[in-house]
């Protein structure tokens, strides 16, 4: 079976060029990144800030134009549709925002926000509408009485649980995560994790779930491809790729990650210097300036290593046989 | 939501006063055209009969002084709505379009804001003998727009990169349907500021205006033609010119009052 | 051990219409020397407002109520004035905050904002503060120190800038670091970089640490002792390893099933029913009982802390029952998925 999203070399460069500013370097946000998201699975996207994963998401549902490269969704090139075409694609790609605050219009009531799909689409008329919505907000978990309400009535939970019912309500396959659950509380976290699941094994929906928390991938992709100044330096299955990572920046990406049981003290390895600007990346491997891997040499400098299947991942390392384990499961460190 | 400050009530009770006035006052009071004294044209001070006085032309000032409270205040009502109505459309189209329609709006703008207002309006309204009242209001509304504009392409600039603006890009929403659905509704709180010190604004331009003779044109009462034609008496009589000068202080005082009531009342994002 | 900061019944208020509000009610702590305790809990819960209140910085209206208790070292806070308490700030109790982006001044250089502190809390020429700035610097691990001190808070990456924050909470050589969500703003990486500047500083300087944090995974490697506050209050507290080990009270064995782990079998969270309440809503009784899985009649009184093992105490009546509750005996079971709440 074909995938349903297919994503081959997606660039985006952002421009900052003005009058006074002519020949300012672009900012190479994506800078040529290639994946697929099958029916029903979920892929997280996983990197730190400015990595360029939102300009990913944002992208292939063409909130944003592309610098270049393609899409295919269903079979349909998404970055070739016209206006009228592109509407038609949108009740079939939805996206979830980060910011529980800002993505409800604050002047509109809940139950307007969560119509305004059903309306733009003409998928019901009348009572049908208010009906839709009622079980909408049922099946994510709230009150149908709320509809009346306005948005600053609700905690940063129930907001986002109201944001996830807008993007159902033209009934998409894929939807777009971005950082759904960071802005939340731990407990809160948990509920909206769990709602994510239940409604892609009811609804049979495919996510790109893009987040900086490696634990809260786990928990929610199938696979997981992680990204380094705009481009996928390691992808694979998700328990493959964390319990033997290949790429050195994993490597350090899960050491980092705060673990809540003291018995499990792991190697930290902590990065050395910055992150470079995505307007002058090193040439290269574009981790070669923050490397840690004990093989590394001029090779990294100049060449910049492909994705490349190493095991059970792909890797764009060119050592990545021999990429050494930071954890030792079990041991104190 | 101005109603909430002491100071918003006051202003609000004046301006209510002021329209009730301007609505019903002319029938209950004399003919401000009507001149009480053919024979001896002259101006006599307040008394019991004409609580403001007469003016030189023995006409009763609180009857003119009422009937320009109805062409002032409907000249700004009307000028306002137009020039917000114009402000608003720019500004959300230019900062909801961007790009080169942006930059041509606001090119535009800044243009027109470089040109000082009265000197703009003088230039029209010098060259044609008698100007018409739609006429004056137009004038006084299309360029009267630019500072709100900006304001509102400001607040759509904000406003087009919240994640609710992005939803409803997201869901397939046409631009109209973000212009008026999201961005305009949003934007209401900014734009009903500006209205209520526009007021304050144009009835003292159009008392400017007139007072230079460019306003509403003689007999038709309007404050600032009062001030005007009260210029040769105001030292004999200045009740003439004092009453009318009292009308157009407290009427724009008391906008005033009701916008910074609104801004407080609107501002952190209240409601 | 020497107890540098004591802190008793603190109870903080805000006027509302019709009365005051508690988002503060009663909390107790104590630090000593060379200690990190870690101060957990979700938002609203009242742990940065308790933060504040050490350096007397409640924001107006509230106020910290009479019979609190905050004694440094041998001075009490809460009587000083004046000239007396500006001399506490900084100089015995360094803090820093969440966002650096936000917390440096972006028209003065770092070595300026840095001398400064220097300046203002200890006798020496602004040669010497400015010498001092620089062994700042290459004390929490930014190299390249002497330019680093010309470059604007613009020129520096989020990660430096806390650095910078960290410096300047130095700057005046404080016995305590109040250090509020240090690294929420920041990239896992950059966060363990800074932790490892916390722990490296309070060992060589021998400071007393108060670490403010939402997340349970920071905790583990890096505090003695761990608080973890709901509603305003202090519900468990014990020592790192304890709490990790046996989390007793309802709510802190709620958190630690809701954490999605990054080891071990993948199972479907169980997080905790609803939301945290705002003050406003904060129920009588045992403040955690609408939400809480193991609610009994009892839970309709206030429970006070009471003792479960070694330094290990919870505020939950299920304390009175025989010995310590491990946490295998009441792991929780309930339905998540109707969130209930009303807003």
């Amino acid at each position: 079976m074909t995938p349903l999203l297919q994503v081959r070399d997606l660039v985006k460069h952002y421009t900052t060029a003005g009058l006074f500013r002519a020949g300012a370097r672009p900012v190479r946000a994506v800078d040529g990144v290639s994946f697929e998201v099958g029916h029903g699975e979920t892929l997280g996207l996983v990197g730190e800030s400015g990595c360029g994963k939102s300009s990913v998401g944002r992208t292939i549902i063409r909130l944003q134009e592309p610098t270049s490269g393609e899409a295919r969704f269903d079979g349909v090139d998404v970055f070739g549709l016209d206006r009228t075409a592109l509407r038609r694609l949108r009740r079939r790609m939805q996206i979830i925002f980060q910011d529980p605050y800002g993505s409800l219009n604050p002047r509109m009531t809940i139950g307007a926000a969560v119509a305004e799909g059903i309306e733009i689409h003409r998928l019901a008329a009348g009572a049908e509408i208010g009906r839709r919505v009622g079980a909408l907000l049922e099946e994510v978990g709230l009150d149908p009485a709320y509809g009346r309400r306005y948005p600053h009535e609700f905690s940063g939970g129930q907001r986002q649980r109201i944001g996830i019912a807008r993007a159902l309500a033209v009934e998409p396959s894929f939807i777009v995560c971005d950082e759904p659950v960071s802005a939340l509380d731990v407990s809160v976290q948990a509920q909206v994790l769990n709602l994510l699941s239940d409604l892609q094994r009811d609804r049979g929906l495919s996510y790109l779930f893009i987040a900086h928390d490696l634990a809260v991938v786990r928990q929610i992709a199938q696979r997981v491809a992680v990204m380094y100044l705009g481009r996928i330096v390691e992808s694979g299955p998700t328990e493959a790729l964390l319990s033997a990572p290949r790429h050195p920046y994993t490597v350090a990406l899960l050491s980092a990650v705060p673990e809540p049981d003291p018995t499990r003290r792991r190697a930290r390895i902590v990065l050395s210097g910055e992150l470079p600007s995505p307007s002058d990346p090193p040439p290269g491997c574009p981790f070669h300036t923050r490397c840690f891997h004990p093989a590394r040499d001029e090779r990294c400098r100049s060449e910049a290593p492909i994705l490349r299947a190493v095991g059970a991942t792909t890797a764009a390392c060119h050592y990545a046989e021999s990429t050494p384990a930071a954890e030792a499961p079990g041991r104190d460190a | 939501m101005a109603w909430r400050t002491p100071r918003g009530r006051a202003g609000l009770v004046f301006l209510g006063f002021v329209a009730g006035l301007a609505l019903l006052g002319p029938a209950l009071l004399p003919d401000p055209f009507r001149q009480f004294d053919l024979l001896e044209l002259a101006s006599t001070p307040p008394s019991a009969e004409h609580p403001f006085g007469t003016d030189q032309l023995s006409r009763d000032v609180l009857s003119r002084v009422v009937s320009g409270a109805r062409i002032s205040l409907s000249v700004a009502a009307l000028a306002v709505t137009l020039s917000l109505t114009l402000g608003a459309a720019v500004g959300l189209v230019a900062g909801y379009w961007g790009g080169a329609v942006d930059a041509a709006l606001m090119r535009l703008v800044d243009g027109a804001l470089a040109v000082p207002r009265l000197f703009l309006l003088l230039l029209v309204l010098a060259v044609p003998e008698r100007v018409p009242l739609i006429i004056l209001i137009l004038i006084i509304g299309t360029t009267g727009w630019f500072t709100t504009s900006r304001l509102v392409r400001a607040e759509t600039l904000r406003l087009r990169e919240e994640s609710f603006v992005r939803a409803a890009e997201a869901l397939g929403a046409s631009r109209r349907r973000i212009i008026f659905r999201h961005l305009l509704v949003n934007t209401a709180g900014p734009l009903l500021v500006a209205a209520t010190l526009g007021v304050g604004d144009v009835i003292l331009l159009e008392a400017g205006l007139s007072f230079l003779g460019l306003g509403v044109q003689p007999p038709a009462p309007s404050w600032g033609g009062m001030i005007m034609d009260a210029r040769p008496v105001l030292e004999a009589a200045p009740w003439v010119g004092i009453f009318p000068g009292i009308a157009i202080t407290l009427t724009v005082l008391a906008t005033n009052l009701v916008g910074d009531a609104l801004r407080d009342a609107l501002d952190p994002r209240g409601a | 051990m020497t107890r540098v900061l004591d802190v008793r019944d603190l109870r903080i208020s805000f006027p509302v219409s019709g009365g005051r509000l508690h988002p503060v009610d009663g909390v107790s702590f104590s630090l000593d020397r060379g200690e990190t305790l870690a101060l957990v809990g979700e938002s609203g819960c009242g742990k940065s407002l308790t933060s504040l209140a050490l350096l007397r910085l409640v924001p107006e209206p509230g106020r910290i109520d009479a019979g609190s208790v905050i004694q440094l070292g041998d001075t009490d806070v809460l009587a000083l004035r004046g000239e007396a308490l500006r001399r506490i700030r900084g100089k015995r109790i360094g803090m820093i905050f969440q966002d650096p982006m936000t917390s440096l001044n972006p028209v003065f250089t770092v070595g300026d904002q840095i001398a400064e502190g220097v300046l203002a809390h200890l006798p020496v020429s602004k040669a010497e503060a400015w010498e001092r700035a620089r062994g700042l610097l290459d004390e929490v691990g930014i190299s390249d120190s002497a330019a680093r001190l010309r470059a604007y808070p613009h020129q520096l990456s989020g990660g430096m800038r806390q650095r910078v924050m960290i410096a300047i909470a130095l700057s005046a050589e404080p016995e305590i670091l109040v250090a509020d969500e240090p690294t929420t703003a920041l990239d896992v990486t950059v966060q363990a970089q800074i932790l490892e500047v916390l722990d490296d500083l309070r060992r060589r300087r021998g400071m007393a640490v108060l670490l403010i944090t939402h997340d349970l995974g920071i905790v583990a490697g890096r505090a003695d002792r761990v608080a973890v506050m709901y509603a305003g209050q202090i519900v468990e507290e014990a020592r790192t390893g304890d709490l990790f080990a046996r989390p007793s009270h309802p709510y802190t064995q709620g958190l630690f099933a809701s954490v999605p782990r990054i080891t071990g079998p993948v199972t479907r969270l169980t997080p905790i029913r609803g939301t945290v309440p705002p003050p406003t809503a904060w129920p009588s009784g045992c403040r955690f009982r609408p939400r809480c899985p193991q609610a009994f009649d009892k839970s309709e009184l206030p429970p006070e802390l009471m003792t479960v093992g070694e330094g290990h105490r919870m505020r939950c009546w299920l304390a009175e029952g025989d010995g310590p509750i491990g946490m295998a005996s009441v792991l929780p079971s309930h339905p998540e998925r109707s969130e209930g709440g009303i807003p």
